[in-house]
């Protein structure tokens, strides 16, 4: 892994502007900085980008900070943490400081609240769309257990409210049972 | 020394709040209004409804909202600090250790099975926001008669827009808060 401080500003830009324009939850700062670092940058590799995801979500924390230490420290180490860090919560402190002085008026203007409700309408179609080249590449693997795991993970947390906590738990068990038996199998080539 | 005791209740806030967004509400709720009395219900309620409303990760969200209130700018840089150290030092750990062991083959199968989940999880955010965006329901009060026309029509433009032509989130989510407000407005939707 090397470090590479020329991209600092680049860096700190990105987050900046990804935390200023995400509206809803953790996910869909995910999406968006998957399209940012994977496919516009292509600092990061698609894999690696989920693997980030699973470690935030599974980590304490608000997820977006979470997944900013993590690219920041593969971008530029503990320098890049921080720049990363400092470009995804400067944009809702500013925002909450001037709102907090007149929230009243904010809360109920009827222009601000239709662009946001029309937004999710826009917010929806990047997450879909990152999820469709997702959810190709899942299948490419062409590995049965992935897709049974990807389907059911899915029917789990959006029809039947299982948390994403308990479904990265469960998915690490099903892991560490398949590389027992992928070390078995090696074991039996072997001797 | 209420700085030290705002300080230290976020701490906590950022340390249990696992799981990320809503996961940190009730533990704000116990931190601020229950044990420590540094806000009304009132106060809070409408917090989280701006929240909702503004960009960034709610438990920052809050932090600036709560150190705002009480201590004016020093109050929002405690408080901040406060609740991101703990993602700080733990996500920083756990990506030390990603990128040491990430391309040993066992923690490769191991990650392998964390991926589908981690696709599923983001399609079912997405499918959530869609459904608040298209219905302004959750998933059981759905009543398809009721889809809203000018959020569907957003919603297929965007994601030809983004398959096609592969504008940037950032213009498709900007722009769809545009387009949707100027929308309702000529048709005298705006309430």
């Amino acid at each position: 892994m090397q470090k590479d401080y020329s991209k600092l500003w680049i860096l700190f830009r990105s987050m900046f502007v990804l935390s200023a324009c995400t509206f809803g939850g953790g996910f869909v700062i995910v999406s968006l900085m998957k399209k940012k670092y994977v496919e516009e940058l292509r600092w990061l590799e698609e894999d690696e980008m989920l693997d980030v995801t699973a470690i935030t979500q599974s980590a304490p924390g608000p997820l977006p900070v979470n997944a900013s230490v993590i690219i920041g420290y593969r971008i530029a180490g503990v320098v890049g943490s921080l720049t990363a860090i400092l470009g995804t919560i400067l944009p809702p402190m500013i925002i909450i400081s001037i709102i907090s002085l007149f929230y009243e008026q904010f809360r109920t203007n009827p222009y601000i609240a239709t662009a946001l409700q029309v937004m999710r309408a826009g917010v929806a179609a990047v997450i879909f769309d990152v999820v469709i080249n997702l959810a190709g590449n899942v299948i490419k693997t062409k590995r049965i257990l992935y897709i049974v795991m990807m389907v059911t993970a899915f029917v789990a947390t959006y029809f039947l409210d299982v948390s994403a906590m308990i479904i990265i738990f469960v998915c690490l068990g099903i892991g560490l049972v398949d590389l027992f038996f992928t070390l078995q199998n090696k074991k039996g080539k072997v001797s | 020394m209420l700085l030290l005791k705002l300080f230290f209740a976020f701490i906590q806030v950022g340390m249990f709040s696992v799981g990320g967004g809503y996961a940190a509400i009730p533990l704000i709720q116990e931190q601020i209004v229950n044990l420590h009395k540094l806000m009304t219900m009132e106060e809070f309620s409408d917090l989280i409804t701006v929240a909702e409303m503004t960009p960034g990760p709610i438990s920052i969200n809050s932090a600036t909202f709560v150190g705002m209130r009480i201590a004016g700018i020093p109050g929002v840089l405690l408080c901040t600090v406060g609740c991101i150290i703990p993602s700080f030092v733990i996500c920083l750990t756990l990506a030390h250790f990603y990128y040491k062991y990430r391309t040993v083959s066992g923690v490769q199968v191991v990650l392998g099975s964390l991926r589908p989940a981690v696709v599923a999880l983001i399609a079912s955010a997405g499918a959530s926001i869609l459904m608040l965006g298209l219905f302004q329901a959750e998933l059981g009060d759905i009543i398809l008669s009721n889809v809203r026309i000018v959020e569907l029509a957003i919603f297929i433009v965007a994601l030809l827009l983004l398959r096609k032509f592969k504008l940037s989130a950032i213009t498709i989510i900007l722009g769809s808060g545009v387009v949707g407000t100027i929308a309702y407005a000529l048709m005298g939707a705006v309430a």
